[in-house]
């Protein structure tokens, strides 16, 4: 187990072009299963790779348990990778992808046999190890590449997708196994997604990436929750979370807080927001349905429990309530969160937020 | 839906008459067909031809086929010296220049898949040899190769190696062509020159294909270059060199120019290969039963060549396939 920590962290690749990377300082716990989740192309892959070796920093320093690891080979790291693709060798038996690294480390004949057999049992795959990566399903090749990861008692887990790969279905047993494997271990992990899903389930921590920058690090619900601007806010949830101008603010709430106005007992102007929506349609999802409207011409979204029946037709206009302590405040011109937000939900009707109920809604209001 | 009921006669009236173009029992042959006609012509017959005239006594002045000797011309020619030279030869010098082809080949090709300024230029100047017309290609060694006027010895004799009192003296040139063992180099080298920018390109092939998260795996797991190289990449390259070196066969062991332009056989059939004697005597002796006897030695080799490669591309497919 070891803490991984880079230093203002830069990769320019060489035409020229905006930095891939761009003087990101991260430090994991030990033991920590930590997520980068960003879009493609955002560089997280990239920041991977150097951690892993597999790909020289421009500038900064990257530091494995202290210990400064810039002019390292790969394996002289103490790490091991899973790739998106598994990377398993295809003329190789899986009890020899699974001893390679082994072997490569001089470790006597009768000891990779047993550290095989123990890699082997702890991810289940027992049963084939006399097969080719080709005989095995995306499952199983998964399962494989974890178990050749593990073999090398690594010091660090570095993932890159591991699990796009697989169906929707069998993803998420897999997303279920890989977290109990973890903390079985209890292995510092670093794991790449662009699987919001994936990042929520299985991190501690995400550090959320976007153009070689860290927008965000924090848990999961930190993230969520309190998004420190607006690429986070819109990144996260699906349906992402509303943001409606108001003056030089961007006001933002999750589609989960829009609360139909009839079924809302108090109609309590200082702790909720009234809004009409607009031109509503709605969309049935099992579970639960999606509202889609306007508020001044924006978008907004709101999810509502399925059962909860309309009082309008398509194409109406519906009152809409949404409490105040879930409004998140930010600056138009830089996305960047605001963090006056407590002063202004006490001060409701001189504040932008009731200029937006007001316009939209004037009758709300003042009821 | 009510439509009328439509009679088997106006369906078939209509995909035999209007469509009868689009059918693949029809559209199939034709397209066949060219290949089939430019195969049996230009392949088929002549073996036929070949096989006709290995077992009759046919010669130049007399073109008469059908009279059966059954194996006598094999038998004669058998007893043959030269043709014994020659069939050594042609297996020494196919499998000599392979082998030095096969590890040239990977070498460069190991090169060239780095990354370096200037590398499409010299992937270009490898591949160069390939494109030129055989013929224009070995008259060019013949040239550099020269008893008299070869620039080799020009270079040679100018650094002091070639000449009176110096290491390779002391006559004042090598004779490349002229003595037994040089002319045997020579027309190795000159194989080795032709086949192995086509090896080369296959293997670099091969060598792209191996994708670059196997290489970082390899990388990871702690294998050095001499590792990756005998457990990964070589392993992976096998198939690829196997069609590589199946190709080269072929192209060396029926080789005709090399031998012709280069050295005519000499000196005094030392490079004589079976392609070459059987020229020699079919068309140049004008025993054309004996020629085709001799050509039709390189059958079986070829033949085994072929279902190698079949099975080659059968077992990559199944591969693909699973």
């Amino acid at each position: 187990m070891a803490r991984v920590e880079t230093r203002q962290l830069t990769k320019q690749f060489g035409d020229g072009s905006a930095a891939a990377v761009n003087g990101i300082d991260l430090r994991t716990e030990d033991g920590e299963f930590l997520v980068l989740l960003g879009p493609s192309g955002c560089g997280k892959t990239t920041l991977l790779r150097m951690i892993g070796g597999l790909e020289q920093p421009t500038s900064g320093d990257i530091l494995i348990g202290d210990r400064l690891v810039n002019d390292l080979p790969p394996r002289a790291r103490k790490i091991a990778m899973v790739f998106q693709s598994y990377a398993l060798y295809p003329h190789m038996t899986v009890y020899n992808n699974i001893s390679f690294p082994l072997k490569a480390a001089k470790i006597p004949k009768d000891e990779q046999k047993k550290k095989v057999e123990w890699a082997a049992g702890i991810l289940g795959i027992e049963t084939f190890l006399d097969r080719k990566p080709r005989q095995l399903s995306g499952g199983q090749r998964q399962r494989v590449a974890l178990a050749r990861a593990l073999v090398r008692d690594p010091s660090v887990f570095l993932l890159d997708e591991p699990l796009s790969n697989l169906d929707a279905q069998r993803r998420a047993s897999a997303r279920d196994e890989l977290q109990v494997f973890q903390h079985q271990l209890g292995t510092t992990t670093i794991y790449v997604t662009h699987d919001q899903v994936e990042a929520m389930g299985l991190g501690d921590r995400i550090a959320v990436i976007n153009q070689g920058q860290i927008r965000q690090l924090g848990t999961p619900s930190d993230i969520y929750e309190d998004p420190a601007d607006t690429f986070v806010a819109t990144f996260l949830g699906s349906p992402p979370m509303n943001l409606i101008a108001d003056g030089d603010e961007l006001v933002g709430f999750r589609p989960e807080a829009i609360q139909l106005a009839d079924h809302q007992d108090a109609q309590d102007n200082t702790s909720s927001l009234h809004l009409n929506l607009d031109k509503v349609r709605e969309e049935y999802l099992g579970s639960e349905k999606l509202i889609y409207g306007e508020v001044e011409g924006t978008r907004v979204v709101a999810r509502v429990a399925a059962h909860l029946p309309l009082s309008v037709a398509e194409g109406g206009t519906l009152p809409v309530t949404i409490a105040r302590n879930s409004l998140r405040i930010f600056d138009l011109e830089s996305g960047i969160r605001k963090q006056i937000q407590a002063a202004r939900i006490s001060s409701a009707s001189s504040s932008g937020l009731g200029s937006v109920s007001g316009a939209s809604s004037a009758d709300e209001v003042t009821a | 839906m009510s439509s009328p009921p439509v009679t088997e006669a106006s369906v078939s009236g209509v995909s035999e008459g209007r469509f009868w173009f689009e059918r693949e029992r029809v559209l199939g042959p034709l397209f066949l067909l060219p290949a089939v006609v430019y195969i049996v012509a230009l392949v088929g017959f002549p073996l036929v031809l070949a096989v006709l005239y290995a077992f009759s006594g046919v010669t130049v002045g007399n073109p008469r086929i059908d009279e059966f000797v059954g194996l006598d011309n094999f038998r004669s020619v058998w007893t043959d010296r030269v043709f014994q030279k020659a069939l050594q030869n042609t297996i020494v010098f196919t499998v000599i220049s392979q082998v030095i082809v096969l590890i040239l080949a990977n070498l460069l090709a190991n090169i060239l898949s780095a990354e370096f300024r200037g590398k499409r230029l010299v992937r270009f100047l490898v591949l160069l040899p390939w494109t030129t017309p055989v013929a224009l290609g070995v008259l060019g060694w013949f040239w550099l190769l020269d008893s008299v006027y070869s620039p080799i010895d020009w270079t040679l004799r100018f650094f002091g190696l070639l000449g009176p009192d110096t290491a390779l003296g002391p006559a004042r040139n090598m004779y490349y062509l002229g003595t037994t063992e040089l002319a045997q180099f020579s027309v190795i080298l000159v194989h080795i020159w032709r086949t192995l920018p086509l090896a080369t390109v296959i293997l670099l092939a091969g060598l792209t294909a191996i994708p670059q998260d196997i290489r970082d795996a390899a990388d990871i797991d702690g294998a050095g270059f001499w590792r990756q190289l005998i457990y990964i990449r070589l392993p992976l390259l096998l198939p690829i060199m196997a069609v590589a070196t199946l190709f080269a066969t072929v192209f060396a062991f029926t080789d005709l120019t090399i031998a012709l332009v280069l050295t005519r056989g000499g000196p005094v059939n030392d490079t004589q290969v079976l392609a070459s004697w059987a020229y020699f005597r079919g068309i140049q002796g004008g025993n054309l039963a004996h020629g085709a006897a001799i050509a039709l030695f390189l059958l079986p080799v070829l033949i085994a060549i072929a279902i190698a490669m079949l099975r080659l591309a059968r077992r990559s497919g199944a591969d693909e396939g699973s």
